[in-house]
């Protein structure tokens, strides 16, 4: 299979003044050392907590940031060498669906006109537009009639198929789908979800799919990658990451997920303490260190490389946890 | 058996709106003991918010018209002149919202807010800002003592809700209502606060209401559980008997609506249709325009609860009380 995605040591670091007039600056490493790829047609979850630089990287893989370091493939194109027109080509195979899609969607336009706008900006011609969105709007399952709506008249679960469709109009090779059900209710995510990977499967389309549910994650995707405070701390495939957790951090994220079974309530688990603080100026060493029961003095001294541990499974720890019993 | 310390009959609230009245909660009841977590799951609007802001008394007054009985600790607070309901508001029913943002003042220090609840005992000064201190490291808030003079907004998401935990504790309720109290938090986060409030349940023997959407926390903390659809309670009892063996049909697709293993064992389930908006009342289920198993009297009559086991109540016709339906699955 091809690789569709291919990071490669990809970095995103944030200069922030330390005075408003200084020269100073403290440096943010939202996104650090980031090596993972994605093959085509494959559903990759990113878990991680708040901060801990998941639409940082989504943002840099749609170009709507620069990268400050590494190297990012995309279907063939080095990110950090695109010239304008090989970024207007990657815009056109790389699309987004986001959280909230009542505010991403202008309140002002009908369905119809914001499905056709990522088409008109391409120069896609308004016939050929046109068709196109009904073409999309079926693909969703909505019916055409609600092609001349307005946001304000459709339910959340029907502006997220919406926001897919138009995310589909220019018939994208990859999806990133940023939170894609936190603001819709159970039957509603079940809807959204199925036809997500009804659309996956049709189209063999790659995604990259970012959440904090684990439920979720653990439904929809083939590989997992765990990040903490902008590093990759584990990655590998979905029932190696879930059933066999490597790194202490994903353990204590597993742990912490609620389980829908009451009998499991008393299962043993180890809370984290603690979040995950700040990354502005964060020392070497491991970035788990201070939250983590496992952690030794050399953790602290160097930073842990992700190291590979079988059946695709890599890790970046010093003290990987070995099989549960 | 411990004792019942709230009770909700009958409650109905409707809301005036252009063209009527539109039905928020029907026919609602619940009792809550001491000493227990009381959940109500169901999707946005059925109603399950209504129902905790109405025994407050946070309704907006001219709008809602609320019928039924609201029992707490022997007093009706339906009539309870508004005075009184001052005086219960806090001191005897605590609550904590979803943002808590929302309820800090962003201009004093989240210990002077927390003393503030405290020096209406008519605390002094300094020994209320010990007392915040005290309560702040009852809810495992980092350096305790440090973050009292930090203000809201230097605070992440976790420690605010451990700021509005500790100002409701500070007043010692009986009751806590919890309204989605972990939905803009990390799991990790949300773990610690469940936590909290269990311990809280344990040590002072407060009984809690907490409203989610979540069925995940209320399968890892709960004792009761009420499912609403609609703006009625469909199911209601025992945790572990309902999520065993889920009776009426919404609570059954909604369990498997839920994302439990991989997509590889197949689609989740679906519920078709949408919510109705119930203006003015006509009789029939709820639920009867998008049940898979709807016969004709679901839509020409309105089902009554009726009581499945001693611990286990079922709002719906397919459901014979006193023994388990044989329906499975749909």
């Amino acid at each position: 299979m091809a690789k569709m995605v291919e990071l490669e040591k990809l970095e995103k670091h944030f200069k922030i003044p330390k005075s408003l007039f200084g020269t100073d600056s403290r440096v943010v490493r939202a996104v650090d050392q980031i090596t993972f790829s994605i093959e085509e047609g494959e559903v990759v979850g990113l878990v991680g907590e708040s901060g801990s630089g998941k639409t940082t990287l989504a943002r840099v893989l749609l170009s709507l940031t620069k990268m400050t370091g590494g190297k990012a493939m995309i279907d063939g194109v080095d990110l950090s060498k695109a010239t304008k027109s090989d970024l207007k080509k990657l815009r056109r195979e790389i699309a987004v669906v986001f959280q909230d899609p009542a505010s991403n969607l202008n309140p002002r336009q009908t369905v119809e006109s914001s499905i056709m706008r990522p088409m008109v900006i391409h120069g896609v011609p308004r016939a050929a537009a046109k068709k196109k969105a009904r073409e999309v709007l079926d693909m969703v399952k909505m019916d055409e009639r609600y092609l001349d709506s307005f946001p304000h008249q459709l339910s959340g679960g029907q502006l997220q198929r919406i926001a897919i469709a138009r995310a589909l109009a220019l018939s994208p090779k990859i999806m990133i789908l940023d939170e894609p059900t936190s603001a819709l209710d159970v039957s509603v995510q079940a809807q959204i979800l199925n036809l997500l990977l009804d659309l996956q499967e049709e189209m063999r389309l790659t995604y990259l799919v970012i959440t904090h549910d684990l439920n979720v994650i653990r439904y929809i995707s083939d590989k997992i990658a765990v990040m903490y405070l902008g590093k990759l701390v584990e990655f590998g495939p979905t029932e190696e990451v879930t059933g066999h957790p490597k790194h202490p951090y994903t353990k204590g994220l597993m742990d912490a997920a609620p389980i829908l079974d009451p009998r499991l309530r008393g299962r043993a688990k180890e809370l984290m303490k603690g979040d995950p603080g700040s990354l502005i100026d964060i020392g070497t060493g491991c970035r788990f260190y201070a939250r983590c029961k496992y952690a030794s003095p050399e953790c602290e001294k160097e930073d842990p490389k992700i190291l590979s541990v079988g059946n695709g499974h890599q890790v970046a720890c010093v003290h990987p946890l070995t099989s549960e019993p | 058996m411990k004792e019942t310390l709230l009770s909700l009959e009958h409650l109905s609230i409707d809301y005036k709106v252009k063209g009527g009245y539109l039905s928020a909660v029907n026919d609602v009841n619940m009792d809550i003991r001491e000493g227990e977590i009381f959940a109500v799951v169901g999707e946005s609007g059925c109603g399950k918010s209504t129902v905790a802001h109405s025994i407050m008394r946070l309704l907006s007054g001219g709008n809602a018209k609320i019928s039924g009985s609201i029992r707490f600790g022997g007093r009706e607070l339906t009539a309870c002149p508004e005075k009184e309901m001052e005086a219960i508001r806090g001191r005897e029913i605590g609550m904590i919202f979803q943002n808590p943002l929302d309820s800090l003042n962003p201009v004093y220090t989240v210990g002077a807010q927390v003393s503030e609840a405290i020096m209406l005992d008519r605390v002094e000064k300094q020994e209320a800002m010990k007392r915040a201190i005290r309560l702040f490291q009852d809810v495992k808030m980092p350096d305790a003592e440090e973050r009292a003079a930090s203000f809201p907004h230097e605070l992440s998401g976790g420690m605010r809700q451990r700021v509005m935990i500790a100002m409701m504790l500070s007043r010692d309720p009986r009751l806590l209502i919890a309204d989605e109290p972990t939905t803009a938090l990390d799991v990790t986060i949300e773990a610690q606060i469940l936590e909290i409030i269990k311990e809280l349940k344990e040590t002072h023997n407060t009984a809690i209401l907490l409203i989610t959407h979540n069925f995940g926390l209320v399968a890892e903390a709960a004792d009761k559980i009420a499912v609403m659809y609609a703006g009625e309670v469909v199911e209601s009892g025992d945790v572990f008997e309902i999520f065993e063996a889920p009776m009426h049909p919404y609570t059954r697709l909604l369990m498997q609506a839920l994302p439990r293993s991989t997509k590889r064992e197949g689609r989740l389930q679906t519920i078709d249709g949408s919510v109705p908006r119930i203006l003015d009342k006509k009789p029939g289920c709820r639920f009867a325009n998008r049940c898979p198993c709807a016969e004709e009297r679901c839509r020409n009559e309105t089902p009554e609860e009726t009581a499945v086991s001693e611990t286990h109540r079922c709002r719906c016709f397919l459901v014979p009380p006193g023994q388990p339906s044989g329906r499975k699955g749909t």
